[in-house]
């Protein structure tokens, strides 16, 4: 870093900072700086943060990094230098690639349709006027609800035998089956894993709404008259950096955060039901009692998540315009 | 390019607020007309109803003799101009200004040419490339500006498109303004709060308080002929002084001293006096000196008669004592009915010499 904050030139600017940056709404010009007497103090000040990071993500990391070139003993009584071997039995078994490939789909389908009807949600709700806060409440309390708790919800309204939804497809004349057909069980995660993050979509791209000036909104009226094409050329640009921020928090929702959401759905069912990657580092690990092998997943797991950020800063990041 | 009409106009809003009350204003073809009035005189909610960004709740409105009240504001052929610039900040100040016109189905030859056109004009065009942000205050407004131009419109709406500006930079764009608008001819319905800004600018002037209309009228006809007191204090700075003055046996008394004779009919009466009209005398209306003004080319003496405010205005600059003496030319005083406020016709007969 230079003499001056402001000299930053944006290569600089680690990936951390971007996303704080997005997260507290600041422009690109950062904080005063502020200067310290004793050159320790600052570290001082770092300390709990670092030993958070350190402790709860570098530790588990390298240990994870380690444990991936062995095979360990389920009952923990040794452990054997197998080099590769856990990556290319990972990479090699059809049961990991088709899981990656569900991982995959699922990440896209629930990004997609999540930010999708989070959006149109909230471009809906933006145009409320009478009742707008009862409105904006009822849609933003399913936020309040637990991932573990959506997930039991889910299984009640797909349950094979009081689910109203089972009742419902069978008046359409199928018959649902979660938890033994593998794409009724994909489309039951799928459908409470979006619902479950809709409201969180929704309220960020609301006040997103509510931050596209007022007079903007008036002087497109008077340039364009259809309000298709006031939201494609006006809204959506301007919504664009809080629509990338979403992409990557439900990219990482999708891939992480439905753990407790498939976990309610999947366990006790037959095999051959639909999982995620991390799912599957799971039941490897702690089901399977498979630590080298899950260690080795969960190493490439983090590999993919690095290189999808690392892909969406430097692509997507470009298009997106900064008000 | 057309003709505006306001008829009868109101707008009530949704809590029963009555914004705009029975607005009449006709408006002819290339005639700059400046909306002037204090904040929540309803000002800006008239533009907005002539917009289209407000609805009409009674009256009509006639651009080119055609009622736009239920037209969207994209097809009422009128062009914008707002406080706060309102460019859309993804766009390229070329973007900025075609954007209405790719909208319109216009073709890219025309757009190019128009957007050149209006950069030539207002100095844009090697700023064309750069977004809002890139560029200044008086810029920003330049852009705006040029997007209302490109469009060719009825009409310019205009609300308060300079306060967001310094005060040098208000008063060249405000000339920029009005060459712009005589080079156009275009109907222009212009608001501010700015009394000065409206004198400057306007063919005529329309004075709104609580949403009705106070006076119509060329901004001298205003100045020098004020209908109410509202519009007397309004316009003109100083503001016109008003004080309480009756008129007993012919004669108009202030403070008990007798101004002129005057052949009205005899009770109390708003007098009302603008600076400049006055003089400091050796011999006159005695007032205290409160304190001075020091302008440069004059100097404006603040002081009271009794205890009542008058402003003078004094070309000298000679030291003046704590009193000093005020003579006035009774040709130029205004006279107020003192209930209503309206302005009362005068008949002068004789100059008396207060002692």
């Amino acid at each position: 870093m230079t003499d001056t904050p402001l000299n930053m030139v944006e290569a600089d600017r680690t990936l951390v900072m971007r996303l704080r940056a997005w997260w507290s709404g600041e422009t690109a010009t950062p904080a005063k700086r502020v200067q310290f007497d004793r050159p320790l103090t600052p570290w001082l000040f770092l300390l709990p943060q670092l030993a958070v990071v350190v402790i709860f993500f570098y530790w588990p990391s390298v240990q994870a990094v380690t444990s991936s070139f062995y095979l360990e003993d389920p009952f923990g009584f040794g452990a054997t230098f197998v080099g590769m071997e856990n990556y290319t039995d990972a990479l090699n078994s059809s049961e990991y690639l088709g899981t990656a490939a569900f991982t995959a789909f699922f990440c896209v389908v629930v990004t997609a349709l999540a930010l999708g009807i989070g959006l149109l949600l909230a471009v809906k709700a933006d145009k409320v006027i009478r009742g707008a806060e009862s409105y904006k409440t009822l849609l933003i309390s399913v936020y309040a609800i637990a991932p573990p708790v959506a997930g039991l919800i889910g299984m009640m309204f797909f349950d094979m035998h009081m689910g109203p939804l089972k009742d419902l497809a069978a008046w359409f004349g199928y018959d649902l089956k979660v938890g033994i057909n593998y794409w009724d069980t994909a489309t039951a995660l799928i459908v409470i894993a979006v619902w479950k993050q809709i409201p969180y979509n929704f309220i960020f791209f609301l006040s997103g709404l509510q931050s596209v000036p007022v007079s903007v909104r008036e002087a497109a009226l008077i340039d364009a008259r259809s309000g298709w094409r006031r939201f494609w050329d006006i809204t959506l640009p301007l919504l664009a950096p809080t629509a990338f921020f979403l992409l990557v928090i439900n990219i990482t929702y999708t891939m992480f955060d439905t753990f407790p959401i498939i976990d309610v759905i999947v366990k006790d069912k037959p095999a051959n039901n639909p999982m995620t990657l991390v799912y599957k580092v799971y039941l490897d690990g702690f089901k399977g009692n498979d630590i080298g092998g899950s260690s080795a997943q969960s190493v490439i797991l983090m590999g993919v998540v690095a290189l999808l950020t690392v892909l969406q800063f430097r692509f997507l990041e470009r298009r997106v315009h900064y008000g | 390019m057309a003709e505006l009409t306001l008829k009868s106009v109101g707008k009530t809003y949704a809590g029963g607020v009555d914004a705009v009350t029975d607005v009449t204003i006709d408006i002819k073809d290339g005639e700059f007309i400046v909306l002037v009035g204090p904040s929540g005189c309803g000002k800006s909610t008239l533009l907005r109803m002539v917009a289209g960004l407000e609805t009409v709740t009674r009256g009509d409105v006639q651009i080119g003799g055609r009622r736009v009240n239920d037209l969207d504001p994209a097809e009422r052929d009128i062009a914008m101009v707002f406080q706060n610039y309102a460019l859309y900040p993804h766009m390229s100040v070329r973007d900025n200004m075609a954007y209405g016109l790719k909208n319109r189905g216009e073709s890219k030859a025309v757009i190019e040419e128009r957007v050149a056109e209006a950069a030539r004009m207002l100095e844009l065009g090697q700023y064309l490339d750069r977004k809002p942000r890139a560029l200044s205050g008086g810029q920003r407004q330049r852009v705006a500006m040029g997007r209302a131009i490109v469009r060719q419109p009825a009409a310019f709406l205009f609300d308060e498109p300079l306060s967001n500006l310094d005060a040098k930079l208000r008063v060249s764009m405000r000339m920029e303004i009005r060459k712009l608008q005589q080079r156009l001819g275009t109907t222009s319905l212009y608001v501010t709060h700015d009394q000065l800004e409206a004198m400057t600018l306007a063919d005529r002037l329309v004075v709104l308080n609580g949403g009705r209309i106070e006076q119509i009228g060329a901004p001298l006809e205003v100045y020098r002929k004020p209908a109410s007191t509202f519009v007397a204090s309004f316009i003109g700075a100083p503001a016109m002084s008003l004080l309480d003055a009756h008129i007993e046996g012919g004669q108009l008394l202030l403070e008990g001293h007798a101004l002129a004779r005057l052949g009205n009919a005899a009770g109390p009466v708003t007098l009302g006096l603008r600076a400049e009209d006055l003089r400091i005398v050796d011999t006159g209306l005695p007032m205290r000196v409160d304190y001075i003004e020091e302008l440069g080319a004059q100097r404006i003496i603040h002081g009271m008669v009794g205890d009542q405010a008058l402003a003078v205005t004094d070309t000298h600059d000679t030291p003046l004592g704590p009193e000093v003496r005020v003579a006035l030319d009774p040709a130029r005083l205004h006279l107020f009915d003192a209930q209503t406020g309206r302005r009362m016709d005068k008949r002068v007969e004789q100059v008396s010499v207060p002692a």
